[in-house]
């Protein structure tokens, strides 16, 4: 069956659709300029929105188990998530509520004007900060703990083969998989941030550094980065990471793949880091500051980079979730962080062939899914902190 | 029917800001008849462009026409639909913007884009446009008309483009062209050939306009009523000789009054005094391009030295060169008598602190991040040692100097001034250093009339009492009266004459100093026919500055 002839009567009857409902508008509202100018596409994008938001309420309701008791999975994943957006804006409404009444008036004040996005994003990154810092006495089990029971689904409901002991199961080797959860939190978020903030001092420096003598050094650094760049990242990683694991191993291996990884995603920030600077570095105050006679390290920390931040910052957004999948993809390849450390991209490789198992058990398939539901949830948030910062810093601007 | 040409009643115009609408325009009435040329002067801010646009109906994003009602002969713009709209603007209605360069895109050919409003409008085919549009360059009295529409925007100069734009503005015949300062970008020279060209074109087409500006000499020039705008409100309107001759508001009065400000005239130099700055012979290149030939003069303990001259003429390369960010080829520089080394890296703290710079345009001359205590507050540190609360009365006392009540700035970031502050900060920071010698680049050029007024006052009493040495960079000859004890003239990076003011505003000049000295706008309406009359119509601007050269 051809699904061609489907698809042009759908976008045909929404344009009548969308033709009819611009029509009555304009013959409701008495001929409102927003009915009247309105182009024949935009009423169809209005019609087509509104056709899938009451797909997405009819598909909600229908029964998530057939008459034989099995599972739906697509009716069921799909509750999840919508379940999961309500909460997360419950959670970050409630959260700003209480943000906007508690507090110094700074902090009132900075609430007040939060948008949603961004008090989720806050809300979150508060959240892993805390399992982060606090994890060995947040998780009910230790990290490397075997228990005798393996492959218990989560949900803690022993109707379902689960376990309260171990509410999101456990592996297939038989760990609590909310430990290792929490402290993968420790393991991957600590290690990437770590990574970011050392690709941006040494990309920060050295491009700004570009920016402002130019010349042979700007040269030299440039075809440097070039060179780095001309590699694809993730195998040169790969490639430097055995190399380094001839020498060093364990922890050692793990600080080798933090400067590895830094120096790799500097050569990013360099790019940036010059070009925000070669703009910069134009300006009249910074050729007041040079006929002041002030030194290199002053033009570029004081004069410059407070200027850069904005740019900066987006892209550490950006950068540190980059930083974080590489990391999980290293570990993923069983490269990175080394078992028995807890960290999500490795729970991802270990656990994925539960996937396997979404047409008849939504509940056992659902468990690589958490941790890279986790690792998801932190870039999401991070992403939508990054935004609004840059659009306060922004609104300084003008 | 009514007999105007466009109508508007009681407008009011709104802005957003921070969620909430600040009025722009407080109720403004507006009328033209069909022919008739109104200008539209007021300060930055005033809401002559925002006015200027809703007359065709339009407004800037985040910016609501609130109120009031508009009509364009018979037609209520503000009830028209997109469609109704689309078919007025362009074909009956055009706009000529300040920047002709920015304005133009880059991509296609002048033709191309002179074309494109007669044929979407279905007022002529393709050829039948180009043809036209040849016409209409011929009439504006471009170069070589047949063939500079086949150019694309970077060939042509800044004064050509802004005749090929009110061509384009033409190219439907329309009935109302609202130009907003179309000439404020360009030099004196070119100014002239821009505003005679404009003048013909729209007599000679009868052609309604709405010419806003806020330079007065211009508008006496160009328009047949004048309307003066302050926030958003109206101040008064008249014709043009009612309005120059006898102005009834004080506001008006303050404006017309502006140009009269100079300084008295200082006793000449002592013949054998060390000049503070002594510029011996220089010649500079970019590359290996000469932008500087042979440029000599001294500038003398207290006095100021004004250098003119349109740009490109080498002002801000001398500059450059003064302050050691690009050495000369040939020459030396000396300050006190002694000879500065020609790179500023070369060159001591001492050294650098003698000789201080003060920028056209505030707004990059001063880090955006940095609060005026620090901004101000830095080369007291860095060149007296100050620190603390000794560097902070310090920086209070500079901005006592500079009018700038100390407690209440003090904190602020650049943003949070108007243009005249953000210029006196620039200043306070230039003398926290205490030098002996200040350049001046363009210092006023970016403000207001009444507000470059209160600079040069300011600049004034600081030399009088500091007795600071002044450079002084402008293209407004107005400026150099107002301040100047000297003038050098610069042409193509020559000096051309230089001599005390008092020689330089009285003949026998130098051809192109008389050039630029009769291309100053004057208040006279009667000035630009005047002058039309006398150089001939052909021989004007540019063409002058060719043939003499």
């Amino acid at each position: 069956m051809s699904s061609v002839p489907w698809i042009l009567g759908a976008i045909v009857v929404l344009l009548a659709g969308g033709w009819i409902m611009r029509l009555a508008g304009q013959k409701l509202t008495g001929n409102k300029p927003f009915f009247r100018d309105m182009p024949l596409a935009v009423a169809f994008g209005y019609v087509l929105g509104a056709a899938l938001v009451l797909f997405g309420i009819w598909f909600y309701f229908q029964p998530a188990v057939t008459q034989d008791g099995v599972p739906v999975a697509s009716v069921q994943f799909f509750r999840w998530a919508v379940q999961g957006v309500l909460i997360g804006a419950a959670a970050a409404y409630l959260f700003r509520l209480v943000g906007r009444v508690v507090g110094t008036a700074g902090s009132r004040k900075v609430f007040r004007q939060m948008p949603l996005t961004a008090a989720f994003g806050v809300l979150v990154i508060l959240i892993y900060a805390f399992l982060a810092i606090f994890a060995p006495a947040l998780a009910p089990h230790g990290q490397e703990q075997v228990f005798g029971q393996a492959n218990i689904v989560p949900g803690g409901n022993p109707a379902l083969g689960g376990n309260p002991d171990f509410p999101l199961g456990t592996d297939q080797i038989g760990r609590d998989i909310l430990s290792r959860l929490i402290y993968g939190a420790q393991n991957t978020v600590g290690i990437a941030f770590a990574t970011t903030v050392l690709a941006f001092v040494l990309g920060g420096t050295f491009g700004f550094l570009a920016a402002t003598l130019r010349g042979w050094m700007d040269q030299a650094l440039s075809r440097l980065v070039d060179v780095l760049m001309a590699i694809p990242s993730l195998i040169f990683s790969l490639l430097l990471i055995t190399v380094a694991s001839a020498w060093v191993s364990g922890f050692g291996l793990t600080v080798a793949m933090v400067v590895i990884i830094a120096v790799i995603d500097s050569t990013r920030v360099f790019r940036l880091a010059r070009a925000v600077g070669m703009n910069i570095v134009v300006m009249d105050y910074i050729e007041a500051a040079k006929l002041r006679g002030e030194g290199l390290p002053y033009l570029i920390f004081r004069e410059i980079l407070p200027n850069a931040t904005a740019p900066l910052l987006a892209e550490f957004g950006l950068r540190f979730c980059f930083v974080f999948l590489t990391i999980s993809a290293l570990s993923f390849l069983g490269l990175g962080i080394q078992p028995p450390l807890a960290d999500w991209g490795t729970m991802v490789k270990d656990l994925s062939a539960f996937i396997n198992y979404a047409s008849f058990a939504p509940l056992a398939a659902s468990v690589p899914l958490l941790a890279a539901g986790a690792i998801a949830l932190l870039t999401v948030a991070v992403n939508f902190v990054v935004d609004w910062m840059l659009n306060r810093s922004s609104g300084l601007k003008d | 029917m009514s007999d105007f040409l466009v109508e508007m009643r009681d407008v009011r115009i709104e802005g957003r800001s921070d969620e909430t609408w600040m009025p722009i325009i407080n109720g403004v009435d507006l009328t033209l008849k069909k022919g008739e040329v109104l200008g539209l002067i007021g300060e930055s801010g005033a809401g002559k462009s925002t006015l200027g646009l809703a007359a065709m109906g339009f407004c800037r994003d985040g910016v609501r026409i609130s109120g009031g009602s508009v009509m364009f002969d018979g037609i209520d713009l503000l009830a028209a639909s997109a469609e109704q709209k689309r078919q007025l603007l362009g074909k009956r209605i055009a706009y000529v913007a300040q920047s002709a360069a920015a304005s133009f895109n880059p991509a296609h050919k002048l033709i191309d884009q002179h074309t494109e409003a007669p044929v979407q409008h279905g007022i002529a085919g393709k050829a039948e446009s180009a043809a036209d549009g040849v016409e209409l360059y011929r009439k504006l009295r471009l170069p070589n008309p047949d063939e500079i529409g086949f150019r694309y925007p970077h060939q042509v100069s800044g004064g050509q483009l802004q005749r090929a734009m009110t061509a384009m503005a033409m190219a439907c015949r329309p009935d109302l062209i609202i130009f907003d300062e179309p000439t404020t970008a360009l030099d004196v020279t070119t100014q002239i050939e821009v505003l005679a060209s404009i003048r013909q074109i729209v007599e000679e087409f009868d052609t309604a306009a709405i010419y806003i500006t806020h330079d007065l000499a211009v508008v006496a020039q160009m328009a047949d009523r004048i309307k003066v705008l302050l926030k958003g409100d109206e101040v008064e309107e008249a014709d043009t000789r009612t309005m120059l001759s006898e102005p009834t508001q004080e506001y008006t009065k303050s404006l017309w009054a502006v140009r009269a400000f100079e300084r008295p005239e200082k006793p000449p130099v002592a013949s054998d005094a060390t000049p503070v700055i002594s510029v011996q012979g220089i010649t500079a290149a970019y590359g290996t391009v000469d932008v500087l030939n042979d440029v000599s003069f001294d500038i003398h303990a207290g006095r100021t030295v004004a250098v003119v001259g349109e740009s490109g003429s080498g002002k801000s390369t001398t500059a450059r060169c003064i302050t050691g960010l690009l050495p000369p080829r040939i020459g030396t520089i000396e300050l006190d008598g002694e000879p500065l080394p020609l790179d500023y890296r070369k060159r001591s703290k001492e050294q650098l602190r003698q000789v201080q710079m003060i920028y056209q345009m505030a707004d990059t001359a001063l880090n955006p991040r940095k609060s005026i205590g620090e901004i101000i507050g830095r080369p007291v540190e860095f060149y007296m040692g100050l620190r603390g609360g000794a560097k902070r009365k310090r920086v209070a006392e500079l901005m006592d100097q500079i009018e700038l009540p100390a407690d209440q700035y003090i904190d602020r970031l650049p943003s949070e001034l108007s243009g005249g502050q953000k210029q006196r900060i620039g200043i306070a920071r230039a003398l926290a250093a205490e030098p002996k010698f200040i350049i001046c680049d363009e210092v006023t050029s970016a403000l207001d009339q009444l507000v470059a007024e209160g600079i040069l006052k300011l600049l004034a009493r600081l030399q009088d009492e500091l007795g600071l040495s002044y450079m002084f960079i402008t293209h407004d000859l107005a400026t150099v009266r107002a301040i100047a004890d000297e003038v050098v003239v610069m042409k193509d990076g020559v000096v051309v004459e230089q001599g005390s003011k008092r020689d330089m505003f009285k003949p026998p000049h130098h051809a192109y100093t008389d050039l630029l000295l009769s291309s100053v706008p004057e208040m006279d309406p009667d000035w630009l026919t005047n002058l039309l009359k006398e150089r001939g119509v052909d021989n004007i601007g540019d063409a002058a500055v060719g043939k003499m050269s």
